[in-house]
């Protein structure tokens, strides 16, 4: 009864004229964002940001989300296009999309591809619907232990997942947390890391730091190659992108997995839209009666893991809207623009916002409307899009970048650091290091400072509050146990090398 | 090629991350690390300085102990074209107070269209134009959003 109630109040707000315009924009941008490789949602969303502090949080989550699911659309088309992945999570996507689209069946797979992400993004709404206002209940009994635990579980998880290397995802989270640390102390007005410069007293700005790490260093990694990729032409007439019958046929338990799967992946923080489309065409790949002609362009290998890559964004939200837990790069920036809108993402952000929480989970449905109407017959006119040649966006991803970080503070000196945090960014994608878990760092690390020194507090320093209380317990030794995995696995590798050479 | 830049790169930023770590924990040893009322401002960023330590010194040995294994040689081109690009971007910020915004992005905008794409100059004119009017009259005319402003007034 409450989730209908909700969803009726949220559909009144999201049916105002200014949100549904805000939607259609924020969707829009994403199948654009979607579709440029070079530039991603977290960047986009980045740049944006501080555009959007004009704005009422309502109309401004609304595009931001808009922004961050419609991305999911658009990605696959480069995949099928062009061979390229637009986002990290259209990777799977190229294996039997592009197949597709080089035997004459671009339209095809483009359509399958719009119409599993609104059917798995349908799905990964309704679960979020579902499952957030209990979660948010049952979180309400954290304390600061808790929450100390909780951070620290979801920044386990992530720098596991985040990349090749665990040492340099877990460095990367390091700097995130120093990068939090430099300003004043709250709880002291100790001046931290702040070099003697006053500037840098109020701490590192978010929407500085997130710029430069994606804006820039996406651009910078994008300047290394001046060629651009060739596209396979696109059917026009609609009824050259819609599949067939035997298609919807063949995808039908595709559907199905891509919505689970992806909204199950999504709720782990950490996890990610990519690991989901990988985990969901194998799953498909693993029960489908025609496995070996996986990579040869079957539709099932499209459908699966573009129905994943768009269901785990609802699941995505779960934690960021319950727990204050963001699980990606593009949720760590939703959770800072929700701070700096004057919102605490937690327990109490449903029950204290309920407008702004139903008003968002009503505008995902009615953007996954649009975004379906949109992609159908638009694809041709999007796909445009990737004509734009790069020496034009590239000068504008920089100008964006350069007017997004002076309207914050109107100071020269944060152009500077965007400057330092642009070549940051680069060097981490030259050298392998994951962004992801810096972003994360820096946004957990004041609020996973606060925790755990209000938790010692509450026990005159000592640090057996932080297993003494069950529920904290638990996830500070599920976080260790996700840490010590990975050693498990490698002291195995050298068991087995020793003895492969005593063997030999 | 890749590798090698890695196999390197691996070395240097762990030398560096370690400095860094070296910095925060001398940093935090002259903060209070516990009051009467609990943790002091040195306490977190000890723990975290430490494990940085740590790990940035693993990552070291690992690769010291990996450098006998051959690379081919460095590519220097996609390296030096992002390079030329910051630093252009970074002679644009440094010009924004004296020339304005609209000014110092167009001749940021000409540099890479003219020099890093090598366009026509007359195409790179034109872009470099096009878009940093563009960007006056979106953000400083229609959203009201104030620019950096030089000696022209704008």
């Amino acid at each position: 009864m409450e989730v209908i109630t909700g969803l009726s109040d949220g559909l009144a707000i999201a049916l105002q004229p200014a949100n549904l315009f805000w939607c259609f924009v924020g969707v829009v941008l994403g199948t654009l964002v979607g579709i440029m490789p070079g530039l991603g949602p977290p960047a986009t969303i980045a740049m944006l940001l501080p555009l959007t502090f004009a704005m009422s949080p309502a109309s401004a989550m609304i595009m931001l989300a808009g922004i961050y699911y419609g991305a999911k659309y658009g990605g696959s088309t480069t995949s099928i296009l062009l061979n390229v992945p637009g986002e990290s999570a259209s990777v799977v996507t190229c294996l039997d999309g592009y197949q597709m689209a080089r035997k004459g069946r671009a339209g095809a797979a483009l359509g399958i591809a719009a119409i599993a992400s609104f059917v798995a993004g349908t799905v990964g709404v309704l679960g979020l619907m579902l499952v957030a206002p209990p979660l948010a209940k049952f979180a309400l009994a954290f304390s600061s232990p808790e929450y100390f635990a909780l951070m620290a579980l979801g920044l386990a998880m992530v720098v596991l997942l985040a990349g090749s290397s665990m040492l340099k995802a877990l460095l990367a989270t390091l700097v995130g947390l120093w990068i939090a640390g430099v300003g004043t102390d709250l709880f002291s007005a100790t001046s931290r890391f702040t070099f003697g410069r006053m500037e840098l007293l109020s701490g590192i700005d978010f929407v500085v730091v997130a710029i430069g790490i994606f804006a820039l260093g996406e651009v910078l990694a994008n300047m290394e190659a001046p060629e651009q990729a060739q596209m396979v032409p696109v059917p026009k007439g609609l009824r050259n992108l819609l599949p067939t019958l035997q298609d919807l046929k063949d995808c039908r338990f595709a559907f199905v997995n891509g919505s689970v799967i992806g909204f199950l992946v999504g709720v782990l923080p950490g996890a990610g839209s990519t690991i989901a489309s990988f985990l969901s065409y194998g799953v498909e790949k693993a029960v489908s009666r025609r496995r070996e002609e996986f990579g040869t362009g079957v539709p099932e290998g499209v459908a699966a893991p573009e129905g994943a890559n768009n269901s785990e964004t609802g699941g995505a939200l779960v934690p960021l809207l319950t727990l204050g837990i963001p699980g990606s790069g593009t949720t760590a920036i939703l959770l800072a623009a929700l701070v700096l809108w004057g919102f605490k993402p937690g327990p109490l952000f449903i029950p204290e916002n309920p407008a702004l929480f139903w008003g968002l989970v009503a505008s995902m449905y009615i953007g996954n409307v649009m975004l379906l109407v949109l992609n159908l017959p638009l694809v041709p006119v999007f796909a445009q899009v990737l004509r734009l040649p790069a020496y034009v966006l590239f000068p504008l991803i920089l100008g964006v970048s350069m007017v997004g970080v002076y309207t914050v503070s109107g100071s020269l000196f944060d152009l500077g650091l965007l400057l330092g945090f642009g070549l940051l960014g680069y060097l981490m994608r030259k050298l392998d290091y994951p962004s992801a878990p810096l972003i994360l760092g820096l946004v957990l690390g004041g609020a996973m400072e606060r925790a755990l020194r209000q938790s010692l507090m509450m026990s005159e320093g000592s640090l057996t509050i932080l297993v003494a209380r069950p529920m904290s317990a638990v996830m500070l030794l599920l976080a260790v146990l996700i840490l010590l995995v990975p050693l498990f696995g490698k002291f195995n590798t050298w068991r087995l090398r020793a003895l492969e050479q005593k063997g030999g | 090629m890749q590798d090698r830049t890695r196999n390197l790169g691996d070395l240097w930023s762990g030398l560096v991350l370690a400095a860094l770590a070296i910095y925060i924990i001398a940093q935090a040893l002259q903060w209070d690390y516990l009051t009467p009322e609990g943790p002091g401002p040195g306490f977190f960023p000890l723990w975290y300085g430490m494990a940085m330590l740590a790990l940035s010194a693993a990552l070291v040995v690992s690769e010291l102990r990996r450098r006998s294994a051959r690379g081919t040689a460095i590519n220097w081109t996609p390296l030096g074209r992002a390079l030329s690009t910051w630093l252009a971007l970074a002679a644009s910020v440094a010009l924004l107070k004296p020339l304005g915004f609209v000014i110092s992005f167009a001749l940021l905008t000409y540099f890479i269209v003219a020099v890093m794409y090598r366009r026509p100059l007359k195409t790179a004119a034109l872009v470099a134009a096009a878009s940093s009017g563009g960007f006056f009259l979106v953000f400083q005319l229609a959203l009201g959003v104030s620019l950096p402003v030089g000696f022209l007034g704008f």
